[in-house]
């Protein structure tokens, strides 16, 4: 007489086929999404960039560094911010607009201040920052990974 | 020759050789359509041959896409440089690339015209849903087509059209930074974008479009051809062969004709070298697209992305909508249908103007619920708002001209139709630098 938990050699086999196959396909789906996953190159998306002598920008300006995606902006008051091209909005890269003092979107229409901080809708949040660091006198940004921010505040400028 | 004509005619050959050619011929027509159709599907207005030149146009796009593959180069060096190279040394180069350009802008314009005409005519109800699920699938396949086509030239037009579209997608919560990732194979608009979007366009996407295309004409043949008003006498049957197949070998012709004579007349657009440093000013995504980008200049992205999915929902679920098969083919359901449509379309020509001016200009929620999160200022209430003013059109069309259900969808989807051919005008015409209103004349 059989026991209630043994299971026959058809269903043994069938369940044992059943879970290969299932973990075949398993397989085949992770080898696919790896193969189709993002490609990265290093150093495509940004790195370390020295931006220069920190006495060398004059308070109240923006540099813009077409390599590294980012403008160095320097307050009145002597603080430094890098903040990224890569508007808020839809990702269109903001230009600086001397004469009216602000980043303006071509793309629709946003404006920024020096600081980021949005001036005119649509974008949603002010403008992504880079991390300074101080190296010898020499400001040096990394542009591996841009910091999100929900609005301004003065802990996020450096003074030297 | 006696194996070659066993190998193509069923019984034996017909006598003569040009009944030989006919015979097969025919039997391949035969394939495709049925023996004979009813005469009222064959008068031109029934379908403007919209379905047939949106068909040929894929197969247009089919030869000239191939060809060009040919001649371009899917890397960020050279994608420029080989389109360029179509344009200035290739023999009819230029050419073979203006029809293909132009007969992908042309199919937008006549599937959605063809939707359109399904829609009038209430060909979506009952055993047909299927297949205006199908269609509706096949237009977004036509749209991700043109958007995958579009970053191939590498020019500035292309960079930031797709910069834009995948910007849009990270909006959508969870799911849209993952899917823009997958999608550019990166953070950015670069080599891997280009590869995948090129892969997409001449690979994956075509394979879809071939089965869902032979599954959309297999299902109108199995669904009783096209919708026809019920008649009380049994209406006559004509042969397909050749009543159908003149018109539609004309229509095709001339399709053909005005397409390369446009093609001629308007090469394809190339703008300079895409520059990731500077959009140009105003950066506009395509065409077919500007009404969405014009939505996006009043609301909160998130907003825009609903009000279009709820549209595109609205759409596929129309089917369980309307249910009412009484008016089957009658366009516009009645005469209190079209009335609905016209008054639902004047007010999309009216309102939509009138609503861009006054958020431009006058109304700016933002500022004025300062209290409020822009995600509610400028996302939740226009939202709400605009699906407000949409029942209040279906309501005031209820009970204003004692519309039927059927009926008063007749004016509420021609509104937004018109809408979004308004906000497209818009964002076509009447948006200059910095994407502020202008005049263009």
């Amino acid at each position: 007489m059989t026991h209630d938990t043994t299971m026959s050699r058809r269903d043994f086999l069938t369940l044992g086929m059943s879970a290969v196959g299932l973990l075949g396909m398993l397989q085949m789906g992770g080898m696919t999404l790896q193969f189709l996953g993002p490609r990265r190159v290093e150093g495509e998306f940004g790195g370390l960039v020295e931006a220069g002598l920190a006495a060398s920008f004059p308070p109240a300006s923006v540099t813009e560094f077409p390599d590294g995606r980012f403008f160095l902006a320097r307050t009145s008051d002597g603080g430094f911010l890098a903040v990224s091209r890569r508007c808020t909005h839809l990702g269109c890269a903001v230009s600086w607009e001397a004469s009216q003092n602000q980043f303006a979107c071509p793309c629709h229409g946003s404006h920024f201040d020096l600081q980021g901080d949005v001036q005119n809708p649509p974008a949603p949040r002010p403008l992504d920052t880079y991390p300074i660091s101080v190296r010898d006198g020499v400001l040096v940004v990394d542009t591996a990974k841009a910091i999100p921010r929900d609005q301004i505040a003065p802990e996020q400028l450096l003074y030297v | 020759m006696a194996w070659f004509s066993r190998l193509i005619y069923r019984s034996g050959p017909p006598p003569e050789d040009r009944h030989r050619m006919r015979a097969v011929a025919n039997s391949l027509i035969l394939h495709l359509h049925p023996p004979r159709v009813a005469a009222g599907a064959l008068r031109f207005p029934r379908t403007w041959g919209l379905g047939g030149i949106s068909a040929l146009l894929t197969m247009v796009l089919v030869v000239s896409g191939v060809l060009l593959m040919f001649r371009y180069d899917a890397s960020v060096e050279r994608a420029y440089s080989s389109v360029q190279a179509l344009e200035t040394v290739v023999p009819f180069g230029s050419l073979l690339r203006a029809i293909h350009h132009w007969a992908g802008n042309l199919l937008v314009i006549t599937a959605v015209l063809h939707l359109v005409r399904v829609f009038a005519a209430g060909g979506f109800r009952a055993e047909r849903r299927m297949n205006w699920l199908i269609g509706l699938g096949l237009l977004l396949l036509v749209l991700v087509f043109n958007f995958t086509g579009y970053l191939l030239p590498w020019d500035q037009l292309a960079f930031w059209a797709i910069t834009v579209g995948t910007g849009l997608l990270t909006y959508m919560p969870l799911l849209g930074q993952p899917i823009s990732d997958f999608l550019l194979g990166g953070p950015e608009v670069a080599q891997p974008a280009l590869r995948n979007f090129y892969a997409l366009h001449v690979a994956l996407l075509p394979v879809i479009l071939i089965f869902g295309l032979s599954y959309h004409f297999w299902r109108v043949r199995k669904d009783g051809g096209v919708t026809l008003p019920a008649e009380s006498t049994p209406a006559p049957r004509l042969t397909t062969i050749p009543h159908l197949v003149h018109i539609e070998l004309g229509v095709a012709l001339i399709t053909l004709t005005g397409l390369f004579i446009f093609a001629m007349l308007v090469p394809a657009p190339l703008e300079d070298l895409a520059n990731p440093a500077h959009p140009p000013n105003p950066a506009k995504a395509a065409w077919y697209f500007l009404g969405v980008q014009e939505l996006l200049l009043h609301m909160h992205p998130l907003a825009a992305l609903l009000l279009t999915l709820i549209g595109g929902l609205g759409l596929a679920l129309l089917p369980l909508w309307d249910r009412d098969t009484a008016d089957e083919g009658i366009y516009f359901r009645s005469p209190t249908g079209r009335l609905a449509g016209a008054i639902g379309a004047l007010w999309g020509l009216l309102f939509t103007p009138l609503l861009v001016l006054v958020d431009e200009y006058w109304l700016d929620l933002p500022t004025l619920l300062v209290l409020l999160p822009t995600l509610v200022s400028n996302g939740l209430l226009p939202l709400l708002l605009t699906l407000a003013g949409l029942a209040a059109i279906y309501a005031g069309l209820r009970s204003g001209l004692r519309a039927r259900h059927s009926e008063a969808l007749v004016g509420l989807l021609s509104f937004v139709g018109v809408a979004l051919l308004v906000l497209t005008a818009v964002g076509i015409w009447l948006r200059g630098e910095n994407m502020a209103l202008i005049w263009p004349w």
